[in-house]
């Protein structure tokens, strides 16, 4: 059995679910029922794609029998697979967040019945992007989630978040359409658009016209995945959109333009050719974000920061095209979409609790919610690097393979790289002294909500009843839930490093790809066609072993 | 290959006027830039499958090469209704632009502007400490409960702002409400 041929599913479900949930407009709670039903299967049988594939392996569909260079195949592997995993877990907990928030503030603030058929076609799109063996159903999977997103962005139509949506609207249609250019012009030279025959096909390419097309896939997926010069957009547009939203756009969508990069880089165009142009990138990403996050007062936006300082981490680890790099970068990516996510939950509680998330206005939490301080205390650490922590592995993993590769380049992305850590602790230990440690009375501007607690706590039983409205049950367990997978990717590092490294290895070698979609007697070209190629993969996998 | 001329033309024509208008500032002008870049590459897109020919329907007479080639124009449909809903959702957020700001511009971003102006001091982390912070003080100022900016040593501690001198407290004050810093809370943000 085909264990691809379930792989459509994992689109299909969702948006079945979202014309359900559209259907069930008017029946609130049918339509909560419904959307998190239809998410959990889906993460049930993600859960069991990725299962099958643990040990290895690739599997391909071909969607309505169309043969592979002209059909739309789907490809189910360890790292798409692992992706699907991690984002479908995250779309879960946000979800059920959503509709703790939604139930809780009495269904008034924005229009929710909207809220569940978008989010679950952007669940769709995210899942097609991952699965998609072929250019052209990447782009309509980045479309599709991409204008769920637009919807979800500009959720109530309040003036901050229309004007936030406009830059976010304008900056994704520029970042599809060079893709789309990107897309007619590799159509235009090879004559496919399917990724595994363009894998054989664009190696026959003149340097010239390879590198131009290479270019331009890194800077339409580059736009997405907010990397360094190209990620303005993020900060500006991100901390206005309500807080579900915020965390499930940090945690997965420029995760997904991260995605396509691994793809381009590996599949499509091996070799070494922009290493140095994305390792510079790589830096700047990671420096200059961190330091716009140092400047910022208010938590989203500090956190928008930190998420693209952080994709720079993620884009180093690509741009070494080692086993040992590639492998570090498909575990950092799957812990960061955890723990980014979770922070940004943790601050939509802060903000219910504390009134606000400027930290100007926010103080005392720790004393008035312990509960809130453990769960942005433990996430936060581990974005920061703090070591028993997943974050701390990633980073660990990523700066070996720097310090393995040796290049003067690959050490000064090393030094950036702790450099970013410690930074991005200062960072959170900012947040954390102002909004969880001082007393509210030492705040600039404390909000009245945290003052007038302690006359209420004086009265016994008043004070617990209120922290029950204001932070309700299910966003906590939502929260607390997301906060222990982000733990348990910690207590589970060593199997996950373990396929991490093997889909690295995959991935540079891209045999198995190419067999599973091509059929097993297509020729696979040498890895080192053009340049030199990438690294030797022979001795790089002992590494990997050495590490669990 | 032979490719058509005056496609070419339009295409790039449209590439032109597109990307000008982009960089506009007014939203209408933005989204008609939008547009003219779609339309732009699906003319690509055209362009790309090569010379014109008979319609793919398949007959044993016709040699395969005079066939027209399908894919691009399968390609073209799709994205010609993903623009399509792009524009639609554009002509929304622009609608609710005017019916908000009753103007046709992208509005700042409030609180960048306020990042933007903060000065660089900082006056829980800046502010020089007017009180022996040794563990044997001697006086006990400020473990009273009483503020530490009360003391009589602190009345003359200044910092510097950008190009001012300021003593601490007016530093303090320059963050008050009514002050350029602060922005009015906003009102969809949470405080319930």
């Amino acid at each position: 059995m085909n264990i691809a041929s379930f792989a459509p599913l994992a689109v299909l479900l969702p948006i079945l679910g979202a014309a359900l949930t559209f259907l069930l407009i008017r029946h609130s709670k049918a339509q909560r029922t419904v959307s998190i039903v239809v998410l959990s299967l889906t993460l049930l049988l993600e859960c069991w794609l990725l299962a099958s594939v643990w040990d290895g392996g690739t599997s391909a569909v071909n969607i309505g029998g169309w043969l592979p260079p002209w059909g739309i195949v789907m490809v189910v592997d360890q790292f798409s697979s692992l992706m699907l995993v991690v984002s479908s877990s995250v779309s879960l907990a946000v979800l059920i967040y959503a509709t703790g928030q939604g139930m809780a503030d009495g269904d008034q603030d924005a229009p929710v019945s909207i809220f569940h058929p978008t989010y679950l076609i952007l669940v769709a799109g995210v899942s097609n992007a991952f699965l998609s063996g072929d250019l052209f159903n990447l782009y309509v999977g980045f479309e599709i989630l991409l204008t769920a997103s637009y919807v979800l962005m500009t959720l109530g139509g309040t003036g901050p978040r229309i004007r936030a949506g406009v830059t976010y609207v304008v900056v994704s249609v520029v970042s599809s359409v060079l893709f789309l250019i990107a897309i007619a012009m590799v159509y235009g030279a090879t004559g496919t658009i399917n990724m595994a025959d363009l894998a054989l096909k664009l190696a026959e390419l003149d340097p010239g016209t390879r590198n131009l097309l290479h270019v331009m896939l890194l800077v339409a997926f580059g736009i997405k995945a907010a990397v360094f010069p190209l990620s303005f957009w993020l900060p500006d547009s991100y901390p206005t959109a309500p807080a579900p939203v915020t965390a499930v756009f940090a945690g997965l969508l420029t995760k997904v333009g991260v995605y396509a990069m691994v793809r381009t880089e590996t599949l499509l165009f091996p070799g070494d050719t922009f290493n140095t142009p994305l390792m510079v990138a790589a830096l700047l990403t990671m420096v200059v974000g961190i330091l716009g996050a140092l400047a910022q007062s208010d938590i989203k936006r500090l956190l928008s920061f930190t998420l693209v300082s952080h994709i720079g981490y993620m884009v180093f680890g690509l741009a070494m095209s080692s086993v040992a790099g590639l492998g570090a970068a498909v575990f950092y990516v799957a812990h960061h979409i955890t723990i980014q996510t979770s922070l940004f939950l943790v601050t939509g509680l802060i903000e219910r609790r504390g009134g606000s998330s400027s930290m100007d206005r926010v103080a005392g939490l720790a004393k008035l919610s312990p509960v809130l301080a453990v769960l942005f205390f433990v996430p936060a650490m581990n974005l920061a690097g703090i070591p028993p922590f997943s974050g701390f592995l990633g980073k660990l993993g990523l700066l070996q393979a720097g310090v393995q590769l040796g290049t003067p380049l690959a050490y000064a992305l090393v030094i950036g790289g702790v450099l970013t850590s410690l930074l991005t602790l200062l960072a959170i230990a900012r947040v954390w002294n102002r909004a969880f440690w001082r007393k509210p009375e030492d705040a600039e501007h404390p909000d009245p909500v945290l003052l007038a607690d302690p006359a209420e706590s004086a009265t016994g039983d008043r004070a617990g009843k209120a922290n029950v409205t204001l932070l309700p049950r299910t966003m906590v367990g939502s929260t607390l839930g997301l906060v222990i997978f982000g733990v348990g990717l910690t207590v589970f590092a060593g199997p996950l490093f373990r396929v991490a490294d093997q889909s690295a290895l995959v991935m540079l070698d891209r045999t198995s790809y190419i067999h599973a979609v091509l059929g097993d007697d297509a020729p696979v070209p040498a890895l080192s066609q053009p340049g030199p190629g990438p690294d030797p993969a022979g001795d790089q996998p002992a590494g990997g072993q050495e590490r669990k | 290959m032979s490719v058509n001329l005056t496609l070419l033309t339009v295409m790039g024509a449209l590439y032109a006027c597109g990307i000008y208008l982009i960089l506009e500032r007014s939203l209408t002008r933005v989204l008609l830039g939008l547009m003219m870049l779609t339309n732009a590459t699906n003319l690509l897109i055209l362009t790309t499958g090569g010379y014109a020919g008979l319609a793919p329907l398949f007959s044993k007479d016709t040699a395969p090469g005079e066939y027209n080639d399908p894919l691009p124009q399968a390609l073209i449909l799709t994205s010609i209704v993903i623009s399509f809903a792009v524009t639609a959702f554009m002509l929304g957020i622009i609608y609710r632009t005017w019916v908000l700001a009753r103007e046709d511009e992208i509005q700042d971003d409030a609180e960048d502007r306020r990042v933007a102006k903060t000065p660089s001091f900082d006056v829980e982390d800046d502010s020089v400490i007017p009180v022996e912070t040794s563990e044997f003080p001697l006086t006990m100022i400020g473990s009273d409960g009483q503020s530490v900016s009360d003391a009589p040593d602190g009345a003359d501690a200044t910092v510097k702002v950008a190009d001012r001198k300021l003593d601490a407290k007016k530093a303090a004050s320059e963050e008050q409400p009514g002050s350029l810093n602060i922005t009015p809370p906003n009102k969809e943000g949470g405080g319930q």
